[in-house]
């Protein structure tokens, strides 16, 4: 598993695209601290970037990946290793290198900026960790909807679905319901559909580790009530994980029925 | 030895193997021949794991492959298309390949013998389909595996490395290996293989030697031969 996420990882990191993604990070974490100059106002601004922008280039770079590697895919299956272990090396390949990219793109400004004198090396923190759970989310949905279709243009439209969906479409849906069934107890509701998308949980979860009551809006409020801070935190950390372990699972257990 | 029973492939609606059981002994070389699209690669993969059959068992040296991985590593596999990564350098492929395998390679050897050292640290994607042929030769013999499979070995080859790819598959062959090769060269067929195999419509119609097949279809050359074999099936 190792030698292939090594392989898959070094071939991204050479190619011209991470660097791009890096550099894009850094110049936007440099702008971000010179015109707000505060890093808390930075790191709200970033957090509504982040949870828009990561799912959406995890999405991308994951069925770009998995099309454009197939030759090595095919080269790999014929040698002595496990199916699972050539798709997950490479899953784990393709996110650590977006992870990476995010991490030391907004790492490096704000630690010039002096990130550790400051309170916010927690929140930060936070950010960074929930942009790199959304990265691995979002690239193991992209490698189940290329690994179901052997066409390409099917592939990166559904991709692009899926995070548009989960980005734009799904908080639209969410709040016509809210409004449609204003009258009754919307709690539990409320509470369930922000555990089926990941964006929002991310959110939610930035949201109350900031503290800042008039952002985090109906949902948050809700999540607030039902946990309390400190529980809503863990608890939606703990979603997450249950969010990257699925789609993972399903990447082993499709690929371990395909053909080549 | 590889013992394949009752296996069935279809792709969709395609039928591709339909219920093959074939047995081929150790030491020798076997052609696998068929028209276009009758399953030849197919049960080639399907023995190297990357196709996986609906029905049927392959076992190779009594071992059930079906779910396992580890018989690979006896296994050399030429595809038949020379598809690579486009952007590492045909030594960066190889120095891959030998720590996946982490076994040794007379790779040296087989670089001299094709003539390959002006490419060496250039990239894939920018060979011609010939060296790219040439590169997966290397790939798929360097190694010393008793089980060497090769899907269209001879695609693209100028003739004298067409030559040299012969001697090597002699070679291989008095070394004591089983070779798999899927050709449509008939003359290739006649001058190296032992045994044939020929697939028809996902069926084994023939199994034997070049001169019993010769024989069964009553003609003097294998070409005609097949020929034969073919607008009779029609």
């Amino acid at each position: 598993m190792i030698k292939v996420l090594q392989y898959s990882f070094y071939d991204l990191i050479r190619s011209r695209w991470s660097y791009v993604y890096f550099l894009f990070y850094l110049v936007l974490g440099f702008a971000l601290l010179f015109l707000n100059n505060s890093v808390a106002k930075s790191v709200i601004t970033l957090m509504n970037i982040i949870i828009v922008l990561t799912p959406m280039i995890g999405t991308i770079f994951g069925v770009m990946y998995f099309y454009s590697s197939r030759e090595f895919t095919e080269l790999l299956l014929a040698q002595p290793i496990k199916r699972t272990t050539i798709f997950i090396g490479q899953y784990l390949g393709v996110s650590l290198s977006l992870m990476l990219s995010l991490v030391i793109g907004l790492g490096i400004p704000f630690m010039f900026y002096g990130l550790w004198q400051s309170a916010e090396m927690a929140n930060f923190g936070l950010l960074l960790l929930s942009g790199s759970f959304l990265t691995l989310i979002f690239v193991a949905l992209a490698y189940n909807i290329a690994l179901s279709n052997d066409n390409k243009i099917k592939g990166f439209g559904y991709a692009i679905l899926v995070w548009l969906f989960m980005a734009v479409i799904y908080d639209g849906m969410f709040l016509i319901s809210l409004i449609i069934f204003e009258d009754y107890p919307l709690d539990k509701f409320t509470l369930i559909a922000t555990m089926f998308n990941p964006i929002d949980l991310s959110r939610i979860l930035i949201l109350l580790k900031l503290d800042i009551s008039a952002l985090l809006g109906y949902t948050g409020a809700i999540f607030q009530k039902f946990f309390g801070t400190h529980a809503g935190i863990f608890s939606s950390l703990l979603v997450l994980v249950i969010w990257t372990i699925i789609p993972v699972y399903f990447i082993a257990r499709k690929a371990s029925k395909k053909d080549f | 030895m590889i013992e394949i029973t009752g296996l069935h492939k279809k792709f969709g609606k395609v039928e591709v193997l339909d219920s093959v059981s074939l047995t081929i002994a150790d030491k020798g070389i076997f052609a696998i021949l068929g028209p276009n699209g009758s399953g030849k690669t197919t049960l080639i993969k399907s023995i190297l794991g990357m196709v996986i059959p609906q029905q049927g068992e392959i076992k190779i040296d009594g071992e059930v492959i079906k779910g396992k991985y580890d018989y690979r590593k006896n296994i050399d596999y030429l595809p038949q298309i020379a598809r690579f990564p486009d952007n590492i350098t045909v030594t960066e492929l190889i120095n891959m390949i030998k720590n996946l395998r982490n076994r040794q390679a007379n790779d040296t050897e087989l670089i001299d013998m094709f003539g390959l050292e002006p490419f060496l640290d250039k990239k894939l994607g920018n060979l011609s389909g010939g060296t790219k042929q040439k590169v997966n030769l290397v790939l798929a013999f360097m190694f010393d595996s008793p089980l060497l499979i090769l899907d269209e070995p001879t695609t693209g080859l100028d003739p004298v490395s067409l030559l040299h790819l012969k001697d090597l598959i002699r070679k291989e062959r008095e070394a004591g290996k089983t070779i798999l090769i899927t050709t449509h060269i008939m003359d290739f067929v006649e001058t190296m293989a032992d045994e044939i195999v020929f697939l028809l419509e996902g069926n084994i119609y023939f199994k034997g030697t070049v001169a019993e097949l010769k024989q069964k279809s009553d003609r003097n050359d294998l070409e005609h031969a097949i020929a034969t074999i073919l607008s009779e099936n029609k």
